[in-house]
Parts: C-alpha cells; structure tokens; sequence
C-alpha cells in the first residue's frame, strides 16, 4: 500500500542545513541574453555549484552545446573530457579547448524543452592548484536527446570570481531560461 | 549578490515494511528546483519509476528518458519514448542509490525536465527526462512496475533549492 509523506517541520528535531547558499540568479527575460556572467564571486565557499535551465536560441537546429569560461580566460587552458549517450550508443572524446564545455543543450527541438544541467566547481577559490569541474547535462526531447557527464579542468591557480556562460554556436539564450550560482561552505 | 542558505528538507520517509509506493503531496511550491534522494532496497530487479502530477499523479504515457548505462563491462546509451514514467534507475535486492533532480518544477511555461543518477548491483546510469506537460508539478509517486516492493527501511528524502 502506499504510504505519504510527512513535511519535515513536523519531523521532532527536524534536519538542519545551512551549507548550500543561493549566492545569484538570472533569468532571462523576453529579448534573451547572449552570455550570462556571474561576477565578483565571494571567495567564502568551499566550493560552487552552477544550476542551469535553459533553452537555445539556434534557428535549424535541434541543439546547440552550453560552454563557460572562468576569469574571462579565453585561452586554451581548459582540458574537456566526457561521456554521452544519444539514445543509440554511448560515446567519449576529449582534449583541450579555449572553453570548458557543458554538454548539449535544447534549441530548435520544441518550444517547451528546456535543458537542465548542473556544474560542480570544486576548491574555485584555492591559489595552489588547478580548478576542476563536473557536470551532470541532459536533454530529452522524446525521440532525440543526449545525456553528459563531463570533468573539465581549467589549468589556473588563481581563484575563479567570474563565471561566464554561452553557446556555442547560438545567438542566445530564449526566454525563460534561468542560471543559479550556489555557495557550499567548508567545515 | 544576495546570499540565503537552501537546499532544505521537504519531507522525508522510511518504509516500515514491504510497500508498493512511495507519495508526496502538497509538495510546496516555493522552491526553484526538487532533489529526491532515494536509498532502497528492493523486492526484485526493476526500474525505478517516478511519476509526477498536479493534484493527481500522471500515469499516462506522456513521459520519455534517454539513458547512459555502464553495465560492469560495457557502456550503452538507449532511449524510453512515450513511456509512462520517469525511469530514474535499475535497482533490486542489495541497496540502490538514486538522487533525481526536478529543475523549474514550478513553472507553468516549460515542459518538466529530470535527471537523475543511480547505482545499484545492476548498473551506474545516468538519465535525461521530459515530462510533457507545463503545470506546476506538486506530487510525486516513487514504485517499482508491477510486482516489486520497496523493501522496509528504504528512505526518500525530498529537498527544496530556492534560487536568490
């Protein structure tokens, strides 16, 4: 038989967390946005987690690929590695590039699929190592679709206060499409 | 920049014995994005299906998955059209992780996106879902098929992310 859940207010001693901080959003409004950039980034993190919804502004295509930079480095300074699935076979390739990617993202294949993702930034704000990432992205759009799991380093000591995010390929991003920069804190 | 602890517990619960389902309801609707956090065990091998609604659970066939999969030996992606569930893992008897991400859940403009991941004895799989639907999702139905239980002691944790 089924069973219902109980609210967690009502639970005696009901759990507690204060680690994960909102720290900004942005949702885009209706003329759409070409980048998204978090800046001035708190340096009082253990480290970072980049919520995405969005959708693709890309005529023709059914997808586009979200990518990001740190510190407006445009170099080549990020390594790229990563597993996909299309719904037929499952893939990987990798390598360097002037950006970090973030998976494959929904354009042209509805009006209303928009593609989650999730970007953990692990120790942004160290000065003695390299930065690394992971990103969980995927998009189904019933019949298509394309699900990531990706690591991407960004070969810098310096602690990352800014976040920038595009497409590839697209103009922008559409409507409706939101990005949520969150603080987890250390011991 | 605003700054707000979140990432907050909705309501949780454990089975106290074999049950066929696992419901929230009411689910508030004052958060940006949901994560269940699923620890289970179960009666038999089995997706673990997850099925959403607004004021009713839809069980109709108006949902579909796109699946990465390593089985222990190889890597397979496959894909679930018109199905009738958000298909989150593979689990069965030995106990079987599962955190599934509901992103902008409380929209009315966009269709419901899912992702989830999941490890258990049977595979590691990570999987992209659509609901094709625009209302506000606030209940939640977590059950394995037909004839698998939720084994006693498996726990569902729901928790709420606010956005600033």
């Amino acid at each position: 038989m089924p069973i219902l859940g109980v609210l967690a207010s009502a639970i005696t001693g009901n759990l507690v967390t204060n680690a994960y901080e909102s720290i900004a959003t942005v949702t885009v409004g209706s003329g759409g946005s070409s980048t998204i950039s978090f800046t001035s980034i708190p340096s009082t993190y253990k480290h970072l987690q980049v919520r995405v919804f969005a959708q693709a502004n890309r005529a023709g295509y059914d997808f586009d690929n979200l990518i990001y930079t740190f510190n407006n480095d445009t170099s080549v300074n990020y390594a790229n590695y990563f597993l996909q699935g299309n719904g037929s076979a499952a893939s990987s390739a990798g390598g360097t590039d002037s950006s970090a990617y973030s998976g494959t993202i929904a354009a042209s294949i509805g009006t209303n699929i928009f593609t989650p993702s999730t970007i953990d930034i692990l120790d942004y704000a160290n000065t003695s190592k390299y930065k690394a990432t992971r990103t969980l992205a995927g998009v189904d759009a019933n019949g298509s679709g394309y699900i990531n799991f990706i690591y991407n380093g960004w070969f810098s000591t310096s602690a990352i206060t800014t976040i920038t995010l595009k497409l590839q390929s697209g103009t922008g991003f559409n409507q409706y499409s939101s990005f949520a920069l969150y603080g987890i804190k250390g011991a | 920049m605003a700054a707000g602890s979140t990432y907050t517990p909705i309501a949780t619960q454990t089975a106290s014995g074999s049950v066929s389902q696992i419901l929230f309801t009411s689910i508030p609707q004052t958060y940006t994005d949901l994560i269940l956090v699923i620890q289970a065990t179960e009666s038999g091998q089995d997706g673990m299906d997850v099925q959403v609604g607004n004021g009713s659970i839809d069980t109709g066939n108006n949902y579909s998955n796109t699946y990465l999969r390593g089985n222990g030996s190889s890597a397979v992606s496959y894909r679930t059209s018109n199905y009738y569930s958000f298909d989150t893992g593979i689990v069965n008897t030995t106990v079987d992780t599962i955190i599934v991400q509901l992103q902008n859940y409380s929209n009315t403009t966009t269709y419901k996106s899912m992702l989830s991941r999941s490890s258990s004895t049977a595979s590691a799989l990570a999987v992209a879902g659509t609901w094709r639907n625009t209302v506000a999702i606030n209940q939640i139905s977590i059950k394995n098929g037909s004839v698998v239980n939720h084994g006693a002691g498996s726990t569902f944790t729901l928790y709420g992310i606010a956005a600033a």
